[in-house]
Parts: C-alpha cells; structure tokens; sequence
C-alpha cells in the first residue's frame, strides 16, 4: 500500500484506457504519456497496462506502506527517496515507511510535465468496465472515480518480478526518438474530414507557426493559442465519434486538441488529428510552451506507431536481460 | 452514385469516420444502425459507433492499407437496410422550469412561445435514442418539434446537474451527470443512466425511446 502525502490535487490512477466502451458513451481516459507508463511497467516486471498514479503538479509526496521496488517515469522530477536522490526512468527499491518526494519538472535538453510513479505489482484498484483508468466525468474507476487526495491509500498488486532485481534504467523516449521542429517538440498530424474547409492561409499557418499551449489545457483537452483559424465557409456539424488527438476548430479559430479524458463524441470541425503515436509528446509538453505540427500520412504515421512499439519490445529486452544477469547469481 | 456513397475520415490512426448523405431521419439512423452491426464483426474494428448519421469505427489495430477497409465500408452502407430496432420505452417525470430550468426564459424568448406551449411541444413526441456519446450513459435523441429549437448558447454553463432536461439547436437530450454544457437547460428528472456496476451500464441503447412525462410545471 502507498499513502498520499500531498494536499496536491489532479494526481489520478491510470492506465492505458478504457477500450470498448465508447457504445455507452465512455471515453477511454487513461495515461497522457501511454509510453512513459508502459516503460515504467516494463521496468518493473508488470504487464505493460498496469495502473500507475500520473501526477501533474508538484511537488508530491507518498509514503511506502510495505517494501515495494518502483519506478517514476515521465518528466524528471528530481525524486528522493527520503534523503537519497532517485534516478528517473530507474528501478529502485523503498523499504517501508520510507517517503517519495516528486519535485518540480526539471529542464535540461527535454522538460516533461507528468510524471509516473509505476509500483511493481501495479496500482491495484478495482477494474472498472475492463481498466483501472480514472473516469472523472462518470466519477468512475480509478480510486473512487476522483483525483487524489491527502490521505488516501491505494493498493498495490502482487509483483511477477524478482523482488530484489532492481537497480537498472531506461534512456527515455523524449531522447531516444526526439521530434523537433526549429528547436520546439513537434507532432505530426493526420488532416481530417474539415481540413479543406479552412482558408489556404489558414492552413499555411497552421503547419508553419508555432502554437501555444494555454493555461485552460488540461487531461479533457489542450486549448492552443496561435493565428486564428479561418474557415471558408460556416459548418454545421453532426455529433459524431472522436477520439484523443482530434483537433477541433470552435467558431473563434483556436484550435482544441482533445485529450485522453475527451468525450468520446463531439460536433466541432475537425482540422486534423495528432497521431497515437505522437500524442505522449503533446500529453508531456508543459502550460505556457510552444509547439510544432507536421503534416504526415497514413502510411507514415502506421509506420509511427510500429516504431513506439520497437522501442517498447526493445525496452522489455533489455530489462530482461538485467533481470535475468542479477537473477543468475 | 458516388452522392449516396457516404464519405469517409481519418480519425488519427485510431479510428474512422463515415458520415451518410442526406439529411438526418430516423430511416437513415436505422441504416446507421445496420452498418454498425455489420462493421463490428470485422477483424479491424475494435468497436463501431453510431453519431448522428455517422458512425466511428475504432481500430483494434490500425490496418496497414485502408483502400480494401474503405471499399467495404463502402459497399456495406450500400446494402445496408434499415434496422427498426424495437427498444423500451422509458418514461422520465421532468419539472419543467424554476431552479432546475433556469434557461426555459431563454426559449420562451427565441421561440415567443410561453412556458406552457414549449412544455406541450417538448413532451409531446415518443424520442428514439439515435445514439449515445458526450459522457457515460447519455443519448442523443431524434424527434424533436422543430419549432422549439433554440440555438446554443454563447456562453456555455459551467456545470449542470445529471438530470438536466435541455435543448441545443434542433436536439434535445438529458444529461446523465454534471458537466459543462452549452444547451439551454429546460427541466430536470432524476433518472440514472448510468451505472457502471450494471450489464450493460448504460440505461438507453440505440433503439430505445424516451418519453418525457410532465411532473410538475413551475412557470
């Protein structure tokens, strides 16, 4: 068991969402950076899907309950395991009693804003609908379907790993398969149904200016702040299904890239679609900064999505083969 | 032909969207509903959602080349007949107006209608669930007296309660739990529509009706 520490509010359990549900008008929540916490869970010998706590504002502390080795992925937070520093993207074990620290984001050549602590074992919650995934519209999932509060204590599962094969890490994605554009993270993008709708200047725009990520972005959405989007002419929409990565244009031409805890249907035109693949990076790309969008196709963005799964089975070989060096002993 | 094909969307890598010509009824919805049955069996698809006229298919895996997928998507909607799912019937008690229809003045005022001839209007028609989507559990509906239409508002509410009976353009539908909301909240009800202990958890599926019974007019 973990005990939350922190009065910090918005730290939620997920994992990598709630699939199958959006018949019942169920979004599928779930991690803002799905890389960092499948790596996490990697790290720690758990199934890739394994629930983690996803923490968005420091600093945030917890106390171990039991002995439990775990891992904190995502933005570099300068953790500390009481006083002793803890590497981010790292195996590490804590002994009972003993107290995480998560400090700020730190910069450096990448700067986060989540952070994943990733216990061996899992967050175990009850699975709601098939995931641990906090629902916060339908108060569901996750603990007690709310963010987390000063106090609570959450479960954690029984570990599949060796428990004292701890001690070994991960270069994180952000470096190992970085995207820029003009030295601002970029995502690519994959134009939708409305794209031709907007004035060619419009689109001009929106490929070659960077756009700000403003203070009114959260896990619903990120509302971005750039040249104003022109349409041709006015549209009328039905509701239909969307999904996180949907870039929808609202009458006033600023952009709202839906995010994980997105409706899973909305009315709003639709310029285009950031890719799964890419969408780690905008869940991790901070209140206030800038970013870049690529134009990309489907073939490419497939291609995109093959190699986030390349690196995920090149992680899982690498820490088995740790665990196995340590285990022989 | 190529008019009636329907067109189709990429939804990211994650999903698709087809949307149907013409223009929304409930004999179009019910092809809707036909296709969706049709597409879920197919190995891509991980689920096949029916909107308003449109249906979402999300990918369990996104399939290397779309042409063939695409082609019988395509091909599908052309056979597809209509499906008259014959759902329940759930009637839902509303108190129209007062503090749980704090926007009933702004229809009064777009329509000139009063508080009695909107309510009339609102409760008259039996209203088939075309869909569900926005947030667990809730439907769009069809049906609606087109003369009761009030646009969307400006500014949207911040928050209204589960419960909130309400109209946005030419739809109306009922929350089923708080969150923000840019229609214009007529009446409420206590109904729960969703419950995720329950199988299925959500109350409405496509096919089924709603009719609104009028508890209590507070005018």
């Amino acid at each position: 068991m973990i005990e939350i520490l922190s009065a910090s509010a918005l730290a939620t359990v997920q994992d990598l969402g709630r699939v199958g549900a959006l018949r019942w008008g169920v979004g599928t929540s779930g991690a803002m950076d799905p890389l960092a916490l499948a790596a996490g869970n990697i790290l720690l010998g758990n199934d890739e899907g394994a629930a983690a706590v996803e923490v968005p504002v420091f600093p945030f502390r917890v106390r171990f309950a039991q002995d439990c080795a775990f891992a904190v992925t995502g933005a570099d937070v300068a953790a500390r395991l009481d006083d002793e520093p803890v590497l981010p993207w790292w195996c590490t074990q804590a002994r009972a009693g003993q107290v995480l620290n998560l400090g700020l984001p730190q910069g450096g050549t990448w700067r986060g804003s989540r952070a994943y602590l990733c216990l061996a074992g899992g967050v175990e919650v009850q699975a709601v609908l098939g995931s641990r995934s906090t629902q916060l519209r339908g108060a569901f999932g996750g603990h007690e379907g709310r963010a987390l509060r000063q106090g609570d204590t959450l479960p954690i599962g029984i570990s599949k790993a060796e428990p004292r094969s701890t001690d070994f890490g991960l270069v994180p994605p952000a470096l190992a398969l970085p995207l820029q554009v003009d030295g601002l993270p970029a995502v690519r993008v994959l134009p939708a149904a409305e794209y031709t709708r907007y004035s060619e200047a419009s689109r001009a725009a929106f490929w070659s200016e960077p756009w700000k990520i403003t203070a009114q972005s959260d896990r619903y959405g990120y509302r971005l702040a750039g040249t104003p989007l022109e349409a041709v002419s006015a549209l009328e929409m039905r509701s239909h299904g969307i999904v996180p990565g949907v870039i929808q244009v609202p009458p006033g031409g600023q952009p709202i890239v839906q995010m994980r805890d997105a409706q899973p249907s909305g009315g709003y035109p639709k310029l285009g679609t950031v890719i799964e693949a890419d969408l780690w990076r905008l869940g991790q790309a901070p209140i206030g900064s800038r970013v870049r969008f690529i134009e990309t196709n489907w073939d490419d963005a497939v291609a995109a999505m093959a190699q986030t799964r390349r690196w995920l089975d090149e992680a899982r070989r690498l820490v088995d083969l740790r665990r196995s060096q340590r285990g022989g002993r | 032909m190529s008019g009636d094909q329907g067109s189709i969307s990429l939804l990211g890598t994650s999903a698709l969207l087809f949307e149907a010509p013409g223009s929304m009824a409930l004999h179009s919805q019910q092809r809707i509903w036909a296709l969706a049955r049709e597409a879920e069996s197919w190995p891509e698809v991980r689920e096949a959602v029916p909107g308003m006229n449109n249906l979402m298919l999300s990918f369990a895996q996104a399939p290397r080349a779309l042409g063939e997928l695409e082609a019988r998507l395509h091909a599908a909607w052309g056979v597809a007949e209509p499906l008259p799912l014959e759902g329940r019937v759930v009637e839902l008690p509303v108190v129209y107006g007062g503090a749980g229809g704090p926007h009933i003045g702004d229809v009064v005022a777009h329509t000139g209608m009063s508080i009695d001839e909107i309510v009339e209007r609102h409760s008259a028609p039996l209203y088939p669930v075309y869909a569900l989507g926005s947030h667990p559990g809730y439907c769009y509906l069809g049906g609606m007296d087109p003369r009761i239409a009030t646009p969307r508002r400006k500014v949207p509410v911040v928050s209204i309660p589960g419960g909130a009976v309400s109209i946005g353009g030419a739809q109306t539908g009922v929350s089923a739990s708080e969150g923000p909301s840019g229609w214009n909240t007529i009446g409420s009800t206590s109904m729960r529509f969703f419950d995720p202990a329950q199988d299925p958890p959500a109350l409405l599926r496509p096919g089924d009706s709603i009719r609104f019974r009028v508890e209590k007019v507070i005018r």
